[in-house]
């Protein structure tokens, strides 16, 4: 009986994933010391959030996992971003 | 008596296994959101003092760090379909890679933290007590952030060993490999804390 339902991901695609991941770090480096002032914070925040989200799709094969699962899990983001903004505008009119 | 064959009812649910090792993943998620919701705030309020104080810290260790952790992701990804394909071989040697790649983080995080422990830079110590309010919040958030997330790659470790020995001793196989499946997520999930902690800690401009 097949018990295990996990796809697998074959070696070529998973280091095709790694090289992007790779060039992202290299690109959040370089930015860093380029002056974008405001910008360089946000810029470096999306490569992160781009870079987590190739990491769970890919690494962590949410691409391949029930829709139930992805939805869960986009779901704690969602809260998480939710929890940020409430605190931020506490701050902001307090 | 003939042909009387014994049919033995396993109990294992691997998607419920998977499904709880998710709902772990969250609250480890939502621990170092708080975590990083506390940084921007203090970020905020002392914007000059984080900058000053990231300079301290060797953006080359980071990076170094920042593609070994990439790279031991990539290679327990890869002992996931080794197994999955039965080849055993190959499934041990990515593991074993994984846990060499681990190690390399941690001696380096070492040299770090000696780095500033000799320059008595340590929580609780005099100089850190005698830093002003901005700087002295930076420094503790990054003690406790990178050391949370270093007792992370500590237990990630241990999980990997156990499989290392369980695909060993044929106990983890193409058939049955949930435990390497679980700490596989685990180990990205460390990796997945890493991409933030790296820009946020090191590369402030």
């Amino acid at each position: 009986m097949a018990n295990n339902t996990t796809h697998t991901i074959e070696y070529q695609s998973l280091s095709k994933t790694l090289l992007i991941l790779l060039f992202l770090t290299f690109v959040t480096i370089s930015i860093a010391s380029v002056q974008l002032g405001a910008f360089t914070l946000a810029v470096a925040l999306l490569i992160a959030c781009v870079k987590s989200f190739i990491v769970l799709s890919h690494f962590m094969h949410l691409k391949y996992e029930s829709l139930l699962l992805r939805i869960l899990v986009a779901m704690v983001f969602v809260l998480f971003a939710l929890i940020v903004a409430i605190t931020f505008i506490d701050y902001a009119f307090r | 008596m003939s042909q009387h064959t014994a049919h033995i009812e396993e109990h294992r649910d691997d998607e419920a296994s998977k499904l709880g090792m998710w709902l772990f993943i969250f609250t480890e998620l939502l621990l170092f959101g708080g975590l990083f919701l506390v940084y921007s705030i203090f970020r905020m309020q002392y914007p000059v003092e984080f900058r000053e104080c990231s300079l301290e810290l060797s953006v080359t260790i980071g990076a170094i760090n920042t593609v070994v952790l990439l790279f031991s992701s990539m290679t327990v990804a890869m002992s996931m379909t080794a197994i999955q394909k039965n080849d055993m071989k190959k499934a041990l040697l990515y593991i074993g890679v994984t846990l060499f790649c681990a190690a390399i983080f941690l001696v380096n995080k070492y040299f770090e933290w000696s780095g500033k422990f000799h320059h008595g830079l340590y929580p609780g110590s005099e100089l850190m007590t005698h830093l002003d309010r901005g700087h002295h919040l930076y420094f503790s958030l990054y003690f406790f952030m990178t050391g949370l997330h270093a007792l992370h790659i500590i237990i990630g470790m241990t999980l990997l060993f156990v499989c290392y020995f369980k695909v060993r001793k044929n106990t983890i196989h193409s058939q049955d490999y949930v435990l390497l499946e679980n700490s596989a997520l685990y180990w990205h999930l460390v990796d997945l804390i890493w991409i933030f902690l790296f820009p946020l800690m090191y590369l402030i401009s």
